[in-house]
């Protein structure tokens, strides 16, 4: 059975200084709903907070967090529709795409980052990039599976004077190397300025023709026999993977005037053994970095006692 | 409906549960879908990922070269696997490698009919590569773990826990109990277990 007390005091705690309501009718409410019509938790709570913003005239944006929030970190901020507070560095500032929209941009703490957005008409003082806010009563908002936070009329900014390190949402992710995608090996960049797009066939998509410099890269497949992760290793973390470095690469490739002799090498090196990588994602690829070859010793004693139990 | 395409995932399974491993399948009409092999122990496999000593490699190709290859497993179970001109790089390993040595394989899972009408899988590579020993003692630990996972889900299942689609797919096609997978997964462990208490007194 869903524990439905904690929401409904929460709840309470909402709307006490408005409303003469009793926790125990908020969770006969909640009961109707989660119980008898099988609504999820999350969708009975937010239909009872309206019944009770219509029954007390109030916006949602009014709504106060019930006084004591829980003081969150970026990382830990999972569910949609939760009051929080969060102490925060603001990294980037975006430009408004909608004039509903006074400030849009990413917040950072130690263990991560999220995206937060301003509304206009909640009249709030003017974020400064680089500095570093305790912000109070925030909601938590989900779309398509990402997190951010709503700063709204009842927040209070109050700005710190400190710095803190932003993390950058790094995964740990481990497996064996079962493939190599092609563009990986000895690449070549486009080398006009803040364009690094990599050259296929000698033409970059964006500036044509061009003299293309250089690089190593291994788009890798780790595969743990559950999950399936792409790996992007830059030049640095490819040499440290596979030995080769760019300039024994070029050697390579001129030697066998064939660029592909590099990757083919690097298969060999890499294939097939375990991995542990640590990185930040971006998109579907996690980009590497930190790595380091798992080959000790392993436990066949604790497997042991497991196979033999069941 | 047309989801993207994803990269299928390397089941790791022993030789003797893979060996058993008959049943083909596709989960929908579409010529191009991918064809999944029912492991016993009910989960479908569409690629694996193994290691072990390859203990011979054979050209049984007639017209062009066509490489058998042998991998053995810790329990002295056998993968065979086939490569020819559309495996160029697993075809080229299986010629210059000499046994007997450590390999991991990447590859795809294939059954074929035999004149008697026994059904034999094999594995058509898409990667092979020479190993180390720590590796193939990772696989073992790792594909222990697995086939024990596997094996816990079916059994839960019997005993009345909701029956996963494909644990039930196996109860339905096969008639294999799942225990001789537990046994060689044991088996497979007891054999490094062995060679780990061994290891300090060779040093004496």
């Amino acid at each position: 059975m869903t524990d439905l007390h904690t929401p409904a005091t929460e709840i309470h705690e909402q709307f006490d200084d408005q409303l003469d309501v009793s926790v125990d009718e908020i969770e006969e409410r909640l009961e109707t709903l989660v119980n008898e019509y099988k609504v999820p938790l999350s969708e009975a709570r937010r239909s009872v907070v309206n019944t009770y913003l219509d029954d007390a005239g109030m916006d949602r944006d009014q709504l106060s967090g019930g006084g004591g929030n829980e003081e969150v970190e970026i990382a830990d901020i999972d569910a949609p529709e939760e009051w929080v507070d969060v102490t925060g560095k603001v990294v980037e500032l975006w430009d408004a795409t909608a004039d509903a929209v006074a400030q849009v941009g990413l917040l950072g703490d130690e263990t991560g980052t999220i995206k937060f957005t301003k509304w206009s008409k909640s009249d709030l003082p003017e974020l400064e990039e680089g500095k570093v806010y305790s912000l109070r009563n925030v909601v938590t908002d989900e779309y398509q599976g990402r997190f951010s936070v709503k700063l709204n009329r009842t927040t209070t900014i109050e700005e710190l004077d400190e710095d803190l390190e932003v993390g950058d949402d790094a995964v740990e992710v481990e497996g064996a190397l079962v493939d190599i995608q092609s563009g990986s090996g000895l690449i070549k960049r486009c080398p006009e300025e803040d364009c690094t797009r990599v050259l296929q066939n000698g033409r970059c998509n964006e500036h044509g023709e061009v003299e293309g410099e250089f690089d190593l890269r291994i788009k890798g497949v780790l595969d743990d026999g559950e999950e399936v992760t792409e790996v992007i290793f830059n030049e640095e973390a490819t040499e440290e993977l596979t030995g080769i470095s760019l300039a024994q690469g070029k050697e390579m490739a001129m030697d066998a005037l064939d660029t592909t002799v590099v990757a083919d090498e690097m298969r060999q090196k890499v294939l097939g053994r375990y991995y542990r990588v640590t990185g930040p994602t971006l998109g579907r690829y996690v980009l590497a970095n930190e790595q380091e070859r798992l080959d000790g010793p392993v436990d066949a004693e604790a497997m042991l006692i497991k196979a033999r139990s069941i | 409906m047309a989801a993207t395409p994803t990269r299928e995932v390397a089941r790791r399974v022993f030789a003797r549960e893979f060996n058993d491993a008959s049943y083909t399948f596709k989960e929908s009409d579409d010529e191009r879908a991918p064809v999944y092999v029912l492991l016993p122990t009910g989960e479908r496999a569409n690629r694996v990922f193994l290691v072990g000593t390859l203990t011979e490699t054979e050209d049984v190709g007639e017209d062009s070269e066509y490489w058998q290859g042998r991998v053995v497993d810790p329990n002295g179970d056998t993968f065979f696997m086939y490569a020819g001109q559309y495996q160029p790089d697993a075809a080229s390993m299986l010629r210059e490698l000499e046994p007997p040595a450590y390999v991991a394989v990447v590859g795809k899972p294939r059954t074929y009919e035999t004149d008697e009408g026994e059904v034999n899988v094999s594995v058509r590579p898409e990667s092979i590569s020479r190993v180390d020993e720590a590796t193939r003692d990772r696989w073992v630990v790792e594909t222990a773990e697995r086939t024990l996972d596997r094996i816990q889900a079916f059994e839960d299942a019997e005993e009345g826990a909701e029956m996963d689609e494909y644990v039930q797919m196996a109860n339905e096609q096969y008639d294999l109990p799942v225990e001789n997978y537990r046994r060689s997964a044991v088996g497979a462990l007891e054999s490094l277990d062995e060679v780990q208490q061994e290891a300090p007194q060779a040093d004496q």
